[in-house]
């Protein structure tokens, strides 16, 4: 039970005085998903039936190296944002919010980090 | 975690029915949800038919002559029956309005009437928005300046400046807007909901506050402000035709102004 007003719960540990970083980031990463996504559907419409080594090639070319790990960012960047706020939403137990939001983040760094080195590999492989 | 059921001493009852006076010539069924806390029962859905002939044509008009002529113990909020207190707010034909607005005709079937949906139930239709009340109040909803008022007059404002308040100050804080949004369902005890936000914007935007900075900092937060998805039901069930989802998206455009 507690006495506490409701003004003094509402007002609580007051403002964290964040949240538009998470929020205009949501949004910005959106946008840049758009060109790297249609970029990205257009490459294996025109590639999906090359061999190994044209794709080899194709991947370890400046540009579509580029435009890949910059793929792989803004979408690992945007899923993380957009979890955290499903999680935010309906999860209401503390432990496992924090929890979770903890394992997202760890699955996106560690699957973002293996697409890069990926990519960079495949880069440096003819280097 | 959310809950998608109710809870057992929740779940709603079919309760009385009263019929229709004999010889009424359109007669029409009212649903109405009933709770007493005193009673230690589940709350019910009692069922009125009224002779629309007999009757005024909103619901309220429908509620006040069931309460007088039919169940005296049927309780709700009401004081203006003209749209300007908001007390009569509840949830009609599965949407948030207020009573005295609603014209009973634009109802088909059988008129169903809850109290404002997510909210805890005084009695009946009598919802408890202490909660609501204190986040309004969190907000510090009036004028704050260091700057003097003028000593021979009010403090003044342009046409252009005073038209940025038009579609702010109609609120009457009924709450149906903020009680229709699931995001104030699930994190009401964070989340401020829309009709505070909406009202948190109406300061903003009043070009004789002086404490934009401050407010913008008080609102800046995962859950004070973030909350909102743009879902758009508050702004779809407003019964002043408000748009408080814009509001939000103005105080959020606020804060990415000052950011970059």
């Amino acid at each position: 039970m507690s006495m506490q007003s409701d003004l003094g719960r509402v007002r609580g540990l007051g403002s964290a005085k964040s949240g538009s970083a998470h929020w205009w980031s949501q949004r910005v990463t959106a946008i840049a998903n758009l060109p790297l996504g249609i970029w990205f559907i257009l490459s294996i419409l025109a590639g999906h039936t090359a061999d190994y080594d044209s794709v080899r090639a194709w991947l370890g070319s400046y540009f579509h190296s580029t435009m890949m790990i910059l793929l792989v960012i803004s979408v690992a960047w945007h899923f993380t944002l957009g979890l955290q706020v499903v999680i935010e939403d309906y999860v209401h137990n503390r432990t496992i919010e924090i929890t979770s939001l903890m394992l997202i983040r760890a699955a996106a760094a560690f699957l973002s980090v293996a697409a890069i080195v990926s990519v960079l590999r495949i880069v440096f492989a003819g280097a | 975690m959310v809950e998608f059921n109710l809870p057992a001493n929740s779940v709603v009852k079919e309760g009385k029915s009263f019929s229709a006076p004999a010889g009424a010539k359109t007669p029409r069924k009212f649903r109405i949800y009933r709770y007493d806390p005193d009673s230690g029962e589940n709350p019910r859905t009692d069922t009125y038919e009224l002779d629309l002939d007999a009757c005024g044509p909103m619901v309220l008009d429908a509620l006040i002559k069931i309460k007088n002529e039919v169940d005296a113990t049927l309780t709700f909020r009401r004081s203006c029956r003209e749209g300007i207190c908001g007390s009569c707010a509840m949830n009609i034909d599965g949407r948030n309005t207020l009573a005295c607005l609603k014209p009973i005709e634009d109802i088909d079937g059988e008129v169903k009437i809850y109290p404002l949906p997510h909210m805890p139930v005084v009695k009946d239709l009598v919802p408890d928005l202490s909660q609501p009340y204190a986040q309004l109040a969190s907000i510090e909803p009036w004028l704050k300046a260091d700057s003097p008022a003028p000593p021979d007059g009010e403090r003044l404002q342009s046409r252009e400046e005073r038209a940025k308040l038009d579609g702010l100050w109609e609120c009457i804080l009924c709450f149906s807007c903020s009680t229709a949004c699931p995001s104030y369902w699930w994190n009401s005890d964070r989340y401020l909901g829309p009709a505070v936000l909406l009202q948190a914007y109406r300061w903003l935007a009043d070009s004789r506050d002086e404490y934009t900075g401050e407010r913008l900092d008080m609102l800046e937060d995962p859950f004070r402000l973030y909350r909102c998805h743009t879902i758009m039901n508050c702004t779809n069930t407003c019964p002043k035709g408000l748009n408080p989802a814009l509001a939000i998206t103005e105080i959020k455009k606020m804060i990415v102004e000052r950011n970059i």
